[in-house]
């Protein structure tokens, strides 16, 4: 027990049950186990999806009742432009504040990591709070810090003696979201690097100290390949949350009404389109292609990052 | 060897600047290179400090001030006016104090969504980890697929589907949904592989014991810091639930604090407009507050939960 | 247009939705479903049984309203929830209704709404117990708004004609005087920010109830409905009208950008920043509560006009329903009859800063002739009870008109961001609501 291998960290894959033997008594104790969690997924999420499913391939009007209408829903969504618009905006939102983000919180685990910093347990925590920030409060108070009449931007502003913060204005915007969602989650994926660097054991170190290896060399022959798996689970998870986005524009519209559309993000347009539009079944749809479209993103991420584990 | 194992894990947390328990532990908190503690490095990490700190610090400073005095001060600093005691208790007894009746709802979504999410979790991934049955990968692959599919959208079937089963407009709708924690699932299993070795499982058949008794009696506290993690992630899901309940409810008496609050700025709009911003702010702050502690008072458990969650023994 | 073909008209209007009503009426004794029908003694007795209740609303008089009815109605339990200001409601009303269950008895909805949810057919018909014959405690224009399809789909509580509040300090520093005509208030919009660049004459970032209300003012009657043809068309001369002063506004940039209602806005209606706002006849109210600091500097006149004939619009306000759903509507008609007429709840609603849609009270000399300490001592009420008066008619909403005020943004709200044609917003808005209307079964035209 005290030696042990280099831990590639969590990958997305069900890790292999090692050294247990396959039981006959055993098969329906497992599922005794699982079925409590089953039963509540079943009611919550594959009912619902199912029921998404069902709702897609029909259309509801106000006037005239429901129809079958089979894959027409689908075939509109298509050739939709504003969904087009949404998706592009959260690919692009994607391309840049996910690595910028990921970036950051690689930069902070390795520097709490490397033991040259004083009060290490004190960066760890602080950038791991806003974490618990609920997003509502979150964006709620850098709404208030973004104003900028009154907010800390125009403050800004006045001592620049310029106009040249505008977090609210077309081309700023999605910085603006950016740097809310950053702020957010930055510590929370610093935790999941930190966590993978804690986890390298002590003789890969000492073998490279007896290597005369510089802390550089350290860090990109040992920690970084060590990270591949966190990394690879990171992004997962940021791809996700990105193709989800929705709470933090939601809220900031009341902020820049004119600036994030109805259709902004996908998830805004799906919600939408039910909430105001009524239109059940197309916001199904939406929501269907963009479970497809996220899980398959997520697949070929994994794919890759385990692939590139394995050369 | 069982009685050993979870300290052990535990010990990785951040006692860094104890060599004495480093030397003891297998794995050394920081890279054996022991470099020399640098202020200029923490200096220019301060970056991330200040970055996460400066909107925290805002909102102190902010629920310290009156209405007025909110557009008419200085953003980062106080105003001549202190009226933080006053902000609290107005916020604590406004329209008869429904805040702490949203405060004792989210309380209840917590230890009943969160405990339930853990306790589903920690079933569901220890049996995916310690038994093979037919269908284990399936069970995987459609746990994962369904985080991808956006839960704004769901909202809707969602809805329909509890309004059928009388759901709607009770704390089961917030309830339910919140016991199921994908990721909670994950990280168990991961962990239950390898810190629940299968020779004590082995050993415990051949006394006789049966398979949930020693699931509660040995496996649980070998998977204990496994568990406070995912308690932990499930707790802040289920504080920050927003959206699900903003659906689901439309009685205020049953609101989280999250869509109380938010439904309090929104009062600043249309015709019969009552803005209590500096309310907002203050229970913004009063929200947030429980939470830090938790994290703060629980960060030795979580942390090494988390570390070891992805070690190989 | 003059004075006296404006109240010809009005009285037209008047007689058609009269006759509506009394059609409807007529309608009801093979419409009638499961609410039974019933008259007013119903209500009476209604009252007398008792019964529970649940009543959505987050007007702030609606607490006090509600206790002072179960004073007078001790069988009576009213529960009041608020479940959310505007869009939020409507969308859990919509839900519930969608749900077939959890829609409250009686429900605040405002005046531009109610065709909607009249339209999915989940309002009840107030015809069926008599409360048709309120009619002439009204205002016209407040009445015709409840009055969808020929049924009474709620009772009017406040309403909103417009006029133009003015910051009195501000337009006496810069010297301006109060404009009367809407190409005054252009031209004082260049003076004042010529003179101050952090003043604005008003603050417009693209509200579609502004928009439509503005329209309505200048003549345009952009939606038409008759049962589910309906008609979008925004090339009418009233609309022309209208953009083609808010254009100079909009494309010169002499708006603020302040979004309304955000904390900023009230900062700036505070602090002189946004000196003047065309609005309802509800925002003394507001200006008292949240805008406290800027006593003694607000008055009110009327809205400018094009060509200088007093002509104004609704903004806003709105009233009561009942809902289908309602186990027991023939108790929440009578709730809803006491809520919207009795002098009892009127009184409860005039003292938390509202202002009536009932003719009783907009007549009241007491009331008329209040001097408002906060507008320092004007009797603005005069100003806003004319207002009242001069409303024009025929206007309606469209039977989606929640969904078509929710998609503004993405399309004349374009034209406000970019300072560009608001005409080809308009154009852009108009296209969406007719491909939504024929998708959802209406027949639209443009």
């Amino acid at each position: 027990m005290t030696t042990t291998s280099p831990a590639p960290a969590a990958v997305i894959a069900p890790p292999p049950p090692r050294r247990t033997r396959v039981r006959a008594r055993s098969e329906w104790k497992g599922l005794a186990f699982v079925a409590p969690f089953l039963v509540v997924f079943l009611l919550v999420f594959i009912a619902p999806v199912a029921y998404s499913v069902h709702l897609s391939l029909f259309r509801e009007q106000l006037v005239g009742g429901n129809a079958f209408v089979g894959l027409a829903n689908f075939v509109e969504l298509f050739g939709d432009a504003q969904f087009w618009e949404g998706f592009a905006r959260v690919v692009l939102f994607l391309l840049i504040q996910v690595p910028i983000m990921l970036g950051l919180a690689l930069v902070a685990a390795l520097a709490i990591d490397s033991a040259r910093l004083h009060a290490s347990g004190f960066f760890r925590i602080v950038i791991f709070l806003p974490y618990a920030v609920p997003a509502v409060v979150a964006v709620l108070m850098w709404g208030f810090i973004y104003g900028d009449d009154f907010g800390l931007a125009a403050n800004v502003n006045d001592w620049l003696g310029s106009e040249v913060i505008t977090p609210f204005a077309r081309n700023w915007i999605l910085v603006s979201i950016g740097n809310i969602v950053t702020w957010e989650f930055v510590g929370y994926n610093m935790l999941i690097f930190y966590s993978a660097l804690r986890t390298i054991p002590t003789d890969l170190y000492e073998a490279a100290e007896l290597d005369g290896a510089g802390p550089m060399r350290v860090v990109t022959g040992i920690k970084l390949p060590a990270l591949r798996g966190a990394i690879v689970i990171a992004t997962i998870f940021s791809i996700i949350g990105s193709f989800q986005l929705f709470n933090e524009p939601n809220i900031l519209r009341t902020l820049a009404p004119n600036i994030i559309t109805t259709f902004f993000t996908p998830n805004m347009y799906a919600y939408n389109l039910s909430f105001s539009g009524q239109q059940y079944n197309y916001s199904a749809t939406v929501a269907i292609v963009m479970g497809v479209i996220t899980a398959v993103i997520a697949y070929v991420v994994q794919l890759r990052g385990s692939r590139k584990e394995e050369r | 060897m069982s009685a050993t194992l979870a300290p052990e894990v535990r010990s990785v947390d951040g006692r860094s600047a104890d060599p004495a328990s480093a030397r003891r532990s297998p794995r050394r908190p920081h890279s054996p290179l022991r470099p020399r503690k640098s202020v200029a490095f923490t200096l220019l990490m301060s970056i991330f400090i200040l970055y996460s700190l400066v909107p925290l610090a805002w909102l102190v400073i902010n629920a310290t001030k009156t209405q007025s005095g909110l557009f008419s001060s200085f953003g980062l600093w106080f105003d001549d006016e202190f009226v933080l005691f006053q902000n609290i208790w107005e916020t604590l007894t406004y329209r008869d104090g429904i805040f702490l009746r949203w405060f004792g709802n989210t309380l209840l979504y917590v230890v009943l969504g969160a405990g339930g999410a853990t306790l589903l979790a920690t079933l569901a991934g220890y049996g995916l980890a310690k038994f093979r049955f037919a269908g284990r990968r399936a069970v995987f692959a459609v746990v994962l697929g369904a985080i991808a599919v956006p839960g704004t959208a769901l909202a809707v079937p969602t809805f329909l589907l509890f309004s059928q089963l009388g759901l709607t407009n009770t704390p089961w709708a917030i309830i339910i949904p919140s016991l199921i924690s994908p990721f909670g699932l994950y990280l168990i299993w991961v962990y239950a592989v390898d810190s629940v070795p299968t020779e004590i499982l082995e050993a415990a058949r051949m006394d006789g014991a049966g398979e949930f008794r020693t699931f509660f009696t040995i496996s649980v506290r070998l998977l204990a810091p496994g568990i406070v993690t995912v308690l932990l992630f499930t707790v802040v899901a289920t504080w920050n639930n927003y959206f699900l309940p903003l659906i689901m409810l439309s009685d205020p008496t049953w609101y989280p604090l999250t869509v109380g609050l938010n439904q309090w700025n929104a009062q600043a709009t249309g015709v019969a407009a009552q803005p209590i911003y500096n309310l907002v702010i203050t229970g913004s702050l009063l929200t947030i507050l429980p939470i830090v502690i938790a994290f703060l008072g629980l960060q030795r458990f979580w942390q090494s939960g988390l570390s070891a969650g992805s070690v190989k023994q | 247009m003059t004075i006296a073909r404006t109240a010809a008209r009005r009285t037209l209007a008047v007689a058609a939705t009269a006759a509506l009503a009394v059609g409807a009426l007529a309608a009801c004794s093979t419409g009638a479903d499961a609410t039974g029908g019933g008259s007013p003694d119903d209500l009476d007795a209604a009252l007398e049984a008792g019964g529970e209740l649940t009543y959505w609303s987050w007007t702030p008089s609606a607490e006090a309203q509600v206790a002072a009815f179960e004073e007078a109605y001790p069988n009576v339990d009213v529960e009041l929830v608020n479940a959310g200001t505007n869009t939020e409601e409507y969308t859990k009303l919509q839900n519930a209704i969608k749900a077939g269950s959890g829609a409250p008895d009686v429900v605040q909805i405002e005046y531009y709404a109610m065709p909607q949810f009249a339209l999915a057919d989940a309002l009840v018909d107030l015809g069926e117990y008599g409360l048709d014959e309120l009619e002439d405690q009204y205002s016209a224009s407040t009445w015709g708004s409840v009055n969808v399809d020929g049924k009474l789909v709620g009772l009017p509580q406040d309403s909103g004609p417009m006029a133009l509040f003015y910051n009195k300090t501000v337009f006496d520093q810069y010297g301006i005087a109060v404009p009367t005509t809407w190409d005054e208030y252009v031209d004082a919009a260049r003076r004042l920010h010529a003179a101050d660049p952090t003043k604005y004459i008003t603050s417009d970032t693209g509200d579609a109830g502004f928009a439509t209300s503005m329209i309505w003012q200048a003549g345009g009657r952009p939606f038409e409905i008759d049962g589910t043809d309906v008609t979008v068309s925004f090339q009418d001369e009233g609309t022309e009208k209208w953009t083609g002063v808010w254009n100079q506004l909009v494309e010169e940039d002499l708006l603020s950008t302040t979004p309304g209602w955000s904390d900023e806005w009230f900062k700036g209606l505070a602090d002189g920043s946004i000196a003047s706002l065309p609005i309802g006849a509800w925002m003394p109210g507001v200006l008292e509560s949240s805008v406290a600091d800027a006593a003694g500097d607000w008055r009110v006149a009327p809205l400018p006009t094009y060509d200088g004939t007093a002509v104004t619009a609704e903004h806003g306000g709105g009233g009561q329903s009942v809902v289908k759903q309602s186990e027991n509507p023939a108790l929440a008609a009578a709730f809803l009859r006491w809520l919207n007429s009795d002098p009892a709840s009127i009184d409860v609603f005039l003292e938390s800063g509202g202002f009536p849609s009932t003719t009783a009270d907009l007549e009241d000399p007491e009331f008329v002739g209040l001097e408002s300490e906060y507008f320092g001592g004007q009797k603005i009420n005069e100003v806003l009870t004319q207002a009242s008066k001069d409303v024009a008619s025929g206007w309606s909403y469209l039977p989606y008109q929640v969904y078509a005020n929710s998609i503004f943004g993405d399309t004349v709200g374009q034209s406000y961001a970019n300072k560009a044609d608001l005409n080809e917003g308009l154009a852009d808005w108009q296209s969406q609501l007719v491909e939504y209307g024929n998708e959802q079964g209406f027949t639209v035209g443009e």
